[in-house]
């Protein structure tokens, strides 16, 4: 419906009108059928968003009509009787009505970021990035914003559970110690857990060591950081972690590495890299990005050189590259492609031009070896000191978790296991698949598991405990850069929940201290002192303990040098990558995360094996076309997704989708590519063989909606740092003077506050954190895959992406667009009721109470932001959202027209705080939600009244630049042109 | 052929007319009435609570100030209802066996909060701010009436957005002394005057009241 599955299959063969190099596109399909997708572009809403399922209007109204009638009297009914139910003993700090803010963390992979929740009379409703934490700086990713649903989600794990029965607590204790203590030392007991940076959560594994000598402890991530470790070993025969300094950089190489979203310190590095990017007047440098990647990621989208090689491939590149450079000798080099060549002698003047300012980054799925050569390379350049520092990694005892799983499924296979104790995780559905770690489950005579909900692993055990969500439990973790991080609770725990530490606590004599004590208890015994008490609670206070930061270690190179290559493989190459918003799966019940579209595809609701337009056209593949891929007696269906970008011979599958046991939200969602996943394939696999099926699953994406029908330059603007120099204003016309016009022209300076709000296109990273971040600040419902096929999704500020170029290897810009706020608002003068006009500080409100839902303002916005509720989206009935929602602004009903406000909440509580002290809005006292999250602060919101705020000089700025200007609409959102840095000798 | 219509049929169709008229006439005034009824705003409709508070007994009979009960009325949109352990300063010593406060005794004794029906209730889609209320000068009287009047605590006005414009149109009409704010005696004898300057003084922003965002978003 959105994006005609059948037309892409030309794409490629059949070049577009003019010179695709000049234009920029939207999807393959407007690629070849321009036609097609521009009468696409006409309307807000798609053909169709505007009739009910199988009605059209016309019936609907003959149908209904008498029930419409009818239906308006319940509006006479008198407003229901609210109660007030005050404290009994109001807590002091507490003002009802005005939010709370404390310091709390959230770890993703092990390694924490901080975070502050805003609690409203007791529920968070709202994460922010901790402006202190190294790994934040103040901004998050899109899981953090997304956490928060997870708290209130209604599909959680409420009891335990003993075979699928709802047991209790006590009772699970005495299960467990009645297993365990006979055994004395502990025999046949084993753990398994996630990466673990918890202080504490280490302290108590080792006591129970201590005290049970017979237990094992294992750990597993799917998205696990083996080859970083081995790489490591491989170069300095330690394991370290290596921290990137990205804002002393001038040139990245990035060997299939997505530093700037799935890495675990991508929020910090994302804030470093754009600090080098952003476009000053009379600046005179810009960093510079290489990638060689094999599959489109969000970083690959920000390079400024940017090559789709096979995954196999990277190995032979960054060989070449660091023979080339003089970094390595390797007499057996097998002989990179000729495409290299010239990548390889331009990377070498620029890398040898920078000594010490440059960084080689790997990427966590490239084997050890390619590490080893990046570690090799940065040595080489200078960079080791300078832009590269190495330290001990924020895990304690850092083990080969595959391995360590492998020796778990081996022994739950030879009955060696007696007690299985797994905290967190769903190895069940994540394992690699010869390791049958499902069915093996039931070989240990007593499994429990700790999980926020009933998952796969959970239902194959035979105790089940609900896991506290990180809002409901204390804890703490490392930091990627080893800064100790406090995890403080802003609710009791909903539901009967425990966390890890209290079930790890129940194995000792004395059990019952709560996850309070022991986590207190821990820091009291590394720090006893008289101070401890006000030092506990600066911690509590900050988010992290100050100055824990794991130190630069010296490390020097092994003369081993780096191992030989093992040849060339052939055949058709599959990557495995976690999802991009569900991450391994542990998020697929998360509708905020289902919804957000995908990077550079955005897909939404499913997953799809990506394959290039060469390999689509080659198997006559089109989008959606479900094919088998076999390997090793292994085969799955998967539906494949033309993507512009992908590396031909290499199919790139997202594991994290097709959970069995799951909630409403993720049932029936996406394919399950678990089984097809080994330890051999664990990130790659060759000589896999890709069949058609004939079958075509329905794939639902964002990309070819709300499109605007205008030419390029009204759109967007790129350009290259080389011409910012020479002309710092290229970007503009000479034609682009004000429309001359008799009357006073709207929204002229007077005493109030103008809002305005700037984005730079360079910055942005296209993360889409300001989409979740807008969702969750505004009550944004999600609609569902069915309501995003027929056009109707909700966000308010979407991130649209353009690609320039061939479908084969093009340039992705991300442009983030909410309203635009016009001064000459096209959608205020076609309202009939009024419900969407200006106010005096011009904004372009919406008023809700007034709308009756005619969309006349979405038909005629140029910009297509407004968003429609064609359904009772909102869910008014389960009581669980309700404390989620922001109490400040209004839950939208069915019928009504919505879109950005600029966080008129924000404002108007910064304005109301102002006023009573008798003062003006500080600049930057006032963030919208997308600003204030934003990882790289593309986003800057302020008044245009005041000459010295920030935004009021980005608009100033030679870049600055109006969307649609030519329609004299005024708009208040302007856009800095997007600039990069090509290197002349690969252009 | 005999007539299709009698003479009668005139009168008929003359008082049909009337009728029709008058029909729709009355359905409007009806729904007018009960648009505006005190039993669709509830405007002087003392609700029932579970305990009889007399906001006359309290504010005139002791003098007790508004804010020692709805503490946050200065710094938050909510103006705070007193927690049972406010009522029960006081009623541990004073009235301590009454009947009437055992529901507070009960609430302090089993930790299960007091609840009061809503007397003054505006729609979800409307945000109003105790606190700058306050700070530019608005009376509790202004909007709550003679609460000190009150035995049984009713609302005094329709609360309907009509009535909430009457002031932001015209806010030197109400406007007064910051200390003034909260006295229920308050009898302005210059408000014409007075109330212009006040406005200038506060930096009431006359024209930017009036925009829907101030109150719906």
């Amino acid at each position: 419906m959105i994006d005609d599955p059948r037309s892409p299959r030309t794409a490629g063969s059949r070049p577009p009108a003019g010179d695709p190099r000049s234009a920029i596109w939207r999807s393959l399909s407007e690629l070849s059928d321009p036609k097609h997708f521009r009468e696409l572009t006409r309307d807000e809403f798609l053909p169709g968003a505007s009739e009910l399922n199988r009605f059209n209007r016309r019936n609907f109204l003959k149908l209904m009509g008498a029930s419409l009638a009818l239906a308006g009297l319940p509006a006479c009914t008198r407003q229901p009787l609210e109660k007030i139910v005050p404290y009994v003993r109001q807590p002091e700090e507490l003002v009802p009505g005005r939010p709370l803010y404390f310091a709390t963390a959230m770890t993703l992979g092990g390694f924490a970021t901080g975070l502050i929740a805003e609690s409203h009379e007791g529920h968070p409703t709202k994460l922010e990035g901790n402006p202190g934490h190294p790994a934040s700086l103040g901004a998050t990713n899109v899981f953090h914003q997304a956490a928060l649903l997870d708290l209130y989600d209604p599909d959680r794990s409420k009891a335990v559970l003993k075979d699928g029965r709802p047991d209790t607590w006590e009772n699970f204790v005495a299960a467990l110690n009645g297993i365990v203590r006979p055994t004395g030392k502990g025999r046949g007991l084993r753990l398994l857990t996630e990466t673990v940076t918890s202080p504490t959560l280490y302290s108590q594994v080792q006591k129970l060591r201590e005290r049970f000598p017979g237990l094992t402890w294992h750990r597993f991530e799917p998205i696990g950081r083996d080859n970083v470790r081995e790489g490591a070993k491989l170069a300095f025969g330690e394991i370290v972690e290596t921290r990137f300094h990205f804002d002393k950089t001038s040139v990245v190489v990035s060997l299939d590495s997505d530093f700037l979203y799935s890495h675990p310190d991508s929020v910090r590095y994302a804030r470093d890299f754009s600090a080098r990017r952003r476009a000053r007047p009379a600046q005179t440098e810009m960093n510079r990005l290489y990638i060689v990647e094999s599959a489109p990621t969000i970083t690959g989208a920000n390079a400024d050189h940017r090559l789709p090689v096979r995954h196999a491939d990277i190995e032979p590149f960054a060989r070449a590259l660091a023979i080339g450079i003089g970094a390595i000798s390797d007499p057996a080099l097998r002989l990179p492609p000729p495409v290299f060549e010239k990548w390889i002698t331009t990377l070498k003047d620029d890398l040898l031009s920078c000594r010490g300012r440059s960084i080689i980054i790997a990427g966590d799925n490239q084997p050890p070896v390619v590490h080893a050569i990046a570690h090799h390379l940065n040595h080489f350049l200078g960079n080791v000191g300078n832009t590269v520092e190495f330290i001990a990694p924020a895990e304690p005892e850092p083990v080969d978790q595959l391995a360590s799983l492998r020796q778990l499924a081996d022994a739950l296979q030879n009955g060696d296991v007696e007690t299985l104790v797994i905290l967190g995780g769903n190895p069940a559905f994540t394992a690699p698949a010869e390791m049958r770690f499902a069915d093996s489950l039931k070989h240990a005579k007593f499994t429990a598991h700790l999980s926020p909900d009933v998952n796969e692993t959970s239902a194959r055990c035979d105790w089940h405990v609900p896991q506290n969500h990180f809002l409901e439990s204390w804890s703490d973790a490392r930091a990627f850069d080893g800064t100790v991080s406090v995890i403080q609770p802003l609710i009791l725990p909903l539901y009967q929940g425990r966390s890890a530490h209290e079930l790890l606590d129940a194995l000792f004599a004395a059990p019952g201290r709560t996850d309070y004590d022991i986590v207190r208890d821990h820091w009291n015994s590394q720090n006893p002192g008289a101070d401890f008490e006000s030092r506990w609670r600066q911690a509590l206070h900050d988010g992290f303990i100050a100055d824990t930061a794991s130190p630069p270690k010296k490390v020097g190179l092994r003369s081993s040098g780096i191992p030989a290559s093992h040849g060339d493989p052939a055949g058709l190459e599959i990557t495995f990558r976690p999802d991009p918003t569900l991450l391994d799966g542990r998020f697929a019940n998360n509708g905020w995360l289902q919804e957000l579209p995908k990077p550079i595809v955005q897909l939404v609701w499913d997953n799809a094996a990506y394959v290039s337009p060469a390999l689509a056209r080659q198997k006559d593949l089109a989008n959606g076309d479900v094919i088998e891929l076999s390997l090793d007696q292994r085969h799955i269906r998967v539906p494949v997704w033309i993507t512009p970008g992908q590396p031909d011979d290499s199919v790139a599958l997202h594991f994290g989708y097709g959970r069995q046991h799951v909630g409403q939200v993720g049932r029936n969602t996406g394919t399950d590519v678990y089984p097809f996943r080994t330890s051999a394939t664990f990130w790659t696999a060759h000589g896999v063989a890709l069949k058609k099926t004939g079958g075509n699953h329905h794939l639902v994406t964002r990309q070819a909606q709300q499109v605007i029908d205008s030419d390029e330059r009204q759109i967007l603007r790129e350009g290259t740092f080389e011409q910012f120099q020479r002309r710092p204003d290229f970007v503009r016309r000479d034609s682009e003077s004000p429309v001359e016009t008799l009357f006073n022209p709207p929204g002229s300076p007077g005493d109030g506050y103008r809002w305005g709000m700037a984005i730079d296109l360079t910055a942005c990273i296209g993360c889409a954190a300001c989409t979740l971040a807008c969702q969750a600040e505004n009550n944004i419902p999600t609609v569902g895959k069915d309501q995003v096929a027929a056009g109707r999704i909700m966000h308010w500020i979407r991130v649209d992406a353009y690609f320039r170029g061939t479908p084969e290897n093009p340039a992705v810009t991300h442009q983030p667009v909410p309203c635009m706020h016009c001064e000459q608002a096209p959608c205020e003068v076609v309202c009939p009721v009024a419900a969407t006009m200006h106010d005096q500080e011009g904004l372009n409100v919406q008023v809700y109470n007034r709308c009756v839902g005619t969309r006349y303002c979405s038909n005629n916005c140029p910009y297509k932001v407004r968003r429609f509720n064609f359904f009772d989206y909102a869910d008014y009935t389960t009581p669980g959202f309700k404390p989620m929602r922001n109490p400040n602004v209004t839950v939208r009903w069915r019928g009504v027209m919505e879109k950005c406000t600029y966080c008129i909440q924000r404002i108007s509580a910064a304005r109301i705080t102002a006023e009573e002290q008798d003062r003006r809005i500080r600049d930057g006292e006032l963030r919208t939600a997308c600003q204030q999250v934003c990882p790289t602060e593309a986003i800057v919101f302020g008044d245009l009244n005041d000459p010295d705020s920030r935004v009021t000089r980005l608009k100033a700025h030679p870049l600055n630049y109006l969307m649609l200007g030519q329609l004299n609409t005024r708009p208040r959102t302007t856009y800095l042109a997007k600039l990069r840095n090509p290197n002349p000798g690969l252009t | 052929m005999a007539q299709l219509f009698r003479r009668r049929s005139n009168s008929i169709a003359r008082t049909s007319l009337v009728a029709i008229v008058a029909f729709f006439g009355a359905s409007a005034w009806v729904l007018h009435a009960v648009y505006w009824s005190p039993w669709t705003t509830r405007q002087d409709n003392p609700l029932p609570q579970p305990v009889p508070f007399s906001h006359k007994h309290h504010v005139r009979g002791l003098g007790l100030d508004c804010r020692l009960c709805h503490t946050t009325v200065e710094t938050s949109a909510f103006a705070g209802m007193p927690s049972t352990e406010t009522c029960m300063t006081c009623h541990s010593q004073v009235w301590k066996d009454a009947p009437l406060l055992a529901p507070v005794r009960d609430s302090f004794a089993a930790n299960a909060p007091l609840r009061w029906n809503r007397v003054h209730d505006t729609p979800d889609f409307v945000f109003f701010n105790h606190g700058i209320h306050v700070a530019k000068g608005i009376g509790c009287a202004s909007c709550h009436g003679e609460i000190d009047q009150m035995p049984l605590t009713r609302q005094s006005h329709s609360l309907y957005m009509k009535w909430c414009l009457d002031c932001h149109r015209q806010p030197e009409r109400f406007i007064r002394p910051r200390d003034q704010v909260f006295s229920s005696d308050y009898e302005p004898t210059n408000q014409a005057s007075l109330g212009k300057q006040l406005v200038a003084d506060y930096h009431v922003r006359t024209a930017q009241i009036t925009d829907c965002s101030m109150c719906h978003r």
